[in-house]
C-alpha cells in the first residue's frame, strides 16, 4: 500500500511534466432511438440487457442463465443481481471452457428448458465453434425435426472499444453467418437490444446476439420497461435518402448517421442509413428496395475486408438490383488484419473513410 | 405339410439351443465354487485399463482418495522446517530471489496506478504470485522454452528482461519487441526464450506439449518446456488436449498450474471439485505430480529442480500445482471487492505474502537490511517512473507496420490495402494521429 500511494504521488507530479497520449478516442457519436408513448425508463444498453433478462426469467420459468463469471454479474455487469433474485440454481458461473458452455446450452435447450448463455468476449468464442456450427445449427435438420435445440440464445460481446487490440475486439459474425440454422442479431443500442434478445430467447431457433460492447455504457435510451420484442431478420431504416443508401450494424450504425449528416452538410448527398440488424437470416427486401431507389450502396463493417458480412450483401445486391446500380457496390470495413492495438484508430472503417466512399461513389 | 416340416425343424433347433445352454451352466457348475467366494486374485487385462477384480460393488468416492499433499519448505515465519530440505543457496542466490520479487511488485503497483491514470490502457499485477515465478524460474536454465498465460511477469524478470522492455510493451511503441500489436503485459522475447503471450487462454498448453515433443526429438537434447496456466484456465478443452498429449507421446514439459483460486471473479471451489490440479495428475492422466505451497519460493525452487531433472531424464511431463492466492484484481478492469472481502485479501497481502516470507527467513539468516530494502524500492520506483515518462514519449511504430507481419511476405491484396489506406491518409492528415507514430 506505502509504495502504491508514493507511486500515485509520483505519477501525479509526473502528469504535471507529460500530457499523456490519448488513450481511447471514441470513433463514433451515439444516436438514440427514440419510442412511442408508454412506460420507459432510461437506460443503457447493459442495464436494458439486465432488464431482458429479469423478464425472461420472470415469464418461464424453466429458464436458466450463465457463463463465466455471470453469477457476480458478468464482467460487462448484464446479470448483475440476477442470482440474488432468481437464486444460484437457475443464474450461475460455469467452469471456464467456452465448448462446454456452448455444449450445456445445447443439453439444456434439448431437454425442454431455456438456455441463455454468455461467452465472455466474441473473441473467445472459438472453442465453442463445434458446438455451435456442428450441432446447435442442425439439431433439427439432421433428426428430423425429432430434436431440437431452438430455446438456445448466446450473448456474445464483440466489436471495437478503443484499446481492445486482437482479443477484445474482433466480430466475428461472418463465420457464423456461413452456418445454415443459426440466427445471428446485432443491436445497435438499449432498446433493440433488449427487444431482440427477448425476441431470440423465444424464437424456436437457436440464436445468436453480438453484442457491441462499446455500446454497454456509452448507449443511453429511454427503454419500455414492459415486455416487448423486436422482429428478427428485419432491417431498420433510420434515415430516409435518395442517393445513397448506407448499411451497417451494430456501432457501426452510428458512425453511418453521423456520415449521412455530413455528406448532407458538406456535399449536399443524400443519404439513406439501414440497420440490418439481422445478420441471418437478414431483410433482403428492404436492402434490396432502398438499393434500387437509390443506386448507390456503401456497407460498412468492422471485421475484416474479405469475406465479412459485406461480401454477402454486396453479391446479393448485384445479383437482384443490377440494372438500377448507378455504381458497384462499396465496402468500407476493416483491414484484412488482426485488429491491432496502437493502431486501431487507422483500422476501423471511420467516418472520414466512409464520407470518401460516399464521395467516390457518388462521383463513380 | 410344408407348415409342419418347418415347425418340427424349428422345433429341432431349439432343442440344439438349450442343450448348449445345459453344457454351459454345467461347465460353471462343476467347479462348484460358492457364490461368496473370497475376492478373486486375477488381473483384469482389459486393453482399455489392467486393474484387479473385485466381487464387491463399491462407489468409488472422491473421500476415498486423500489429498495430494502439499510441499513447503518455509513455514508463515520465514523458518526451514526440514534442515535437509533447505536448498542452501548462496546469499548472493537469495537476495537475487528477493530483489527480484520487490522489483515486480513496485513495478506492478506502479503500472497499475499509471492506467488508472489513463497512461496506459490495460495492465495485470503480479501480486501474491512472486515467489512461484521466481521460484520456478531460478530452478530452470535459459535454454528452457517458457509458455506463458498472461501473468508470469516474474520469470522474465528473473531471466533479465529489463525495465524498459516492459513498459515500451505496456505503451506499445517503437522499441515493444511486439510491435504495438497487443494489449499490455502481452510480453515475449525471442531472446530469453520465452514465447509472446496471447489472450485466448489454454492456447498455450497444447502447443507447449508439441514444443516439448519436438525438442524432444533434438540429438542429445537438454532442454525442457515450461508452461504456465491457471487453474481456471485447466477447464478449457486445450489443458485437457495438453495433458493427455503430454502424457501419451511422452514430451518433456512441466504444466505449471498457478493455482491462485481464481478465474476473475470464479472461485476454483466452482472451477472443479478434484483435489485442484494435482489430482487429475497421476490417476487422471498418469502424469507424474508436485504440488507445492506457491507462497514458499524455496519449495517451489526444490520442486522445480526435481521437476526439471525429471522430465529430462524420463522424457516424461509432470503436472505442478503452485498453490497461492492472487491478492490483486484479475485485471485493471476489474474490482474484486465484488465476490471477496478485503479481510480475506489482507491475510494473504501480509502474513501469508511470499515476500514477507523470504524477508523473514533472510532476517535469521541475517542478510536483511531494512535501509537496503527501502533504498532499492526506492532505486526500483524511481527507474520505473523515468522509463514511463521516457516510454510515454516514444513514438508508436508507423501505421504501415499495421499490415506487417499478417504473413511472412505481404500478400498483393494487402500491398493494395495498406495502398489505399496511405492514399487516404495523405488527404486526411490532420485527422489522424500521425505525430504519435514514426514517418
Amino acid at each position: 500500500m506505502r509504495v502504491s500511494q508514493v507511486a500515485r504521488s509520483c505519477l501525479n507530479t509526473l502528469r504535471l511534466n507529460i500530457r499523456p497520449a490519448p488513450m481511447t478516442r471514441s470513433h463514433f457519436t451515439y444516436y438514440p432511438t427514440a419510442v412511442g408513448p408508454g412506460d420507459a425508463k432510461k437506460m443503457n444498453m447493459f442495464t436494458a440487457i439486465n432488464n431482458a433478462m429479469d423478464l425472461a426469467l420472470q415469464e418461464d420459468s424453466t429458464a436458466l442463465l450463465f457463463g463465466e463469471d455471470v453469477g457476480f454479474g458478468g464482467v460487462f455487469r448484464c446479470s448483475v443481481n440476477l442470482r440474488d433474485k432468481y437464486g444460484k440454481d437457475r443464474v450461475f458461473n460455469s467452469p471456464l471452457c467456452e465448448q462446454g458452455i456452448a455444449g450445456f446450452a445445447i443439453g439444456v435447450a434439448n431437454a425442454g428448458a431455456t438456455a441463455i448463455a454468455e461467452i465472455q468476449f466474441a473473441d473467445y468464442i472459438f472453442p465453442s465453434f463445434d458446438q455451435i456450427v456442428n450441432e446447435a445449427a442442425k439439431y433439427r435438420y439432421r433428426s428430423g425435426g425429432l430434436f431440437d435445440c431452438g430455446s438456445l440464445t448466446f450473448r456474445v460481446p464483440c466489436g471495437a472499444v478503443g484499446h481492445g487490440a486482437l482479443y477484445h475486439s474482433q466480430s466475428p459474425e461472418a463465420y457464423f453467418a456461413h452456418t445454415p440454422g443459426l440466427r445471428v442479431v446485432v443491436p445497435r443500442g438499449p432498446i433493440k437490444a433488449k427487444g431482440l434478445l427477448l425476441a431470440c430467447i423465444r424464437d424456436p431457433n437457436p440464436c445468436i446476439v453480438f453484442e457491441p460492447k462499446t455500446l454497454y455504457r456509452a448507449a443511453v435510451e429511454e427503454v419500455p420497461t414492459e415486455y416487448y420484442t423486436s422482429e428478427l431478420g428485419k432491417a431498420d431504416i433510420l434515415r430516409k435518402g435518395k442517393d445513397v443508401t448506407l448499411i451497417g450494424w451494430g456501432t457501426q450504425v452510428h458512425v453511418l448517421l453521423e456520415v449521412a449528416e455530413l455528406a448532407k452538410e458538406k456535399h449536399n448527398i443524400d443519404c439513406e442509413v439501414i440497420d440490418l440488424v439481422s445478420i441471418l437470416p437478414w431483410d433482403t427486401d428492404t436492402i434490396c428496395n432502398s438499393a434500387k431507389k437509390t443506386g448507390r450502396v456503401v456497407i460498412a463493417h468492422e471485421a475484416p475486408f474479405t469475406q465479412g458480412f459485406g461480401s454477402e450483401i454486396a453479391a446479393y445486391i448485384q445479383d437482384k438490383c443490377f440494372l438500377s446500380l448507378e455504381a458497384p457496390v462499396k465496402r468500407v470495413t476493416g483491414w484484412d488484419t488482426p485488429f491491432p492495438h496502437v493502431f486501431e484508430p487507422f483500422y476501423l472503417p471511420d467516418k472520414l473513410r466512409c464520407l470518401t466512399a460516399i464521395k467516390d461513389i457518388v462521383n463513380y | 405339410m410344408s407348415f409342419l416340416r418347418k415347425s418340427v425343424r424349428l422345433l429341432h433347433a431349439a432343442g440344439k439351443r438349450q442343450q448348449h445352454l445345459k453344457a454351459v451352466v454345467g461347465s460353471t457348475l462343476r467347479q462348484q465354487r460358492p457364490y461368496s467366494s473370497e475376492p478373486s486374485n486375477d488381473y483384469a487385462n482389459f486393453p482399455g485399463a489392467k486393474a484387479p477384480f473385485v466381487s464387491k460393488l463399491k462407489l468409488n468416492m472422491p473421500e476415498d482418495y486423500a489429498p495430494i499433499p502439499i510441499y513447503r519448505v518455509m513455514d508463515q515465519d520465514g523458518f526451514i522446517a526440514d534442515d535437509t530440505q533447505d536448498p542452501h543457496l548462496g546469499r548472493d542466490v537469495v537476495e537475487k530471489m528477493f530483489r527480484d520479487m520487490l522489483l515486480l511488485n513496485t513495478m506492478d503497483k506502479i503500472l497499475y496506478e499509471s492506467q488508472r491514470q489513463g497512461r496506459i490502457s490495460f495492465y495485470m499485477t503480479n501480486f501474491g504470485e512472486e515467489a512461484s515465478h521466481i521460484g520456478s524460474a531460478a530452478a530452470l536454465e535459459m535454454r528452457d522454452l517458457i509458455y506463458g498465460q498472461y501473468r508470469e511477469a516474474g520469470v522474465l524478470v528473473w531471466r533479465g528482461f529489463r525495465i524498459d522492455q516492459f513498459i515500451d510493451q505496456c505503451y506499445g511503441n517503437v522499441d515493444d519487441l511486439g510491435r504495438g500489436k497487443q494489449m499490455p503485459v502481452h510480453y515475449g522475447s525471442k531472446e530469453l526464450n520465452f514465447v509472446t503471450i496471447s489472450s485466448p487462454l489454454s492456447t498455450q498448453m497444447p502447443q507447449a506439449v508439441g514444443a516439448a515433443y519436438a525438442m524432444k526429438m533434438r540429438p542429445n537434447n537438454d532442454a525442457c518446456v515450461v508452461c504456465y496456466f491457471g487453474e481456471g484456465a485447466a477447464s478449457e478443452g486445450d489443458a485437457h488436449a495438453a495433458f493427455n498429449f503430454a502424457a501419451t507421446l511422452s514430451c518433456p514439459v512441466i504444466l505449471f498450474c498457478r493455482n491462485n483460486g481464481f478465474a476473475i471473479s470464479t472461485p476454483s471451489y466452482e472451477q472443479y471439485r478434484g483435489d485442484g490440479i494435482a489430482g487429475r495428475g497421476p490417476m487422471g492422466y498418469g502424469i507424474a505430480t508436485i504440488r507445492v505451497d506457491g507462497t514458499d519460493v524455496f519449495a517451489v525452487y526444490n520442486a522445480m529442480k526435481v521437476a526439471r531433472e525429471y522430465v529430462l531424464r524420463e522424457n516424461k511431463p509432470v503436472v505442478f500445482e503452485a498453490l497461492a492466492y492472487r491478492v490483486g484484481h484479475h485485471s485493471t478492469s476489474d474490482d474484486s471487492t465484488a465476490y471477496r472481502s478485503a479481510d480475506e485479501i489482507e491475510v494473504w497481502n501480509s502474513v501469508e505474502h511470499p515476500i514477507s516470507k523470504l524477508k523473514r527467513y533472510m532476517v535469521h539468516k541475517g542478510w536483511f537490511d531494512e535501509a537496503e530494502e527501502t533504498a532499492y524500492i526506492k532505486e526500483v520506483r524511481t527507474k520505473v517512473l523515468k522509463q514511463i515518462a521516457v516510454s510515454e514519449k516514444k513514438l508508436k511504430p508507423n501505421w504501415k507496420e499495421m499490415f506487417e507481419g499478417v504473413y511472412a511476405e505481404m500478400p498483393q491484396h494487402l500491398v493494395e490495402q495498406q495502398r489505399e489506406l496511405q492514399q487516404h491518409i495523405e488527404a486526411h492528415k490532420d485527422s489522424y494521429p500521425l505525430k504519435d507514430f514514426k514517418q
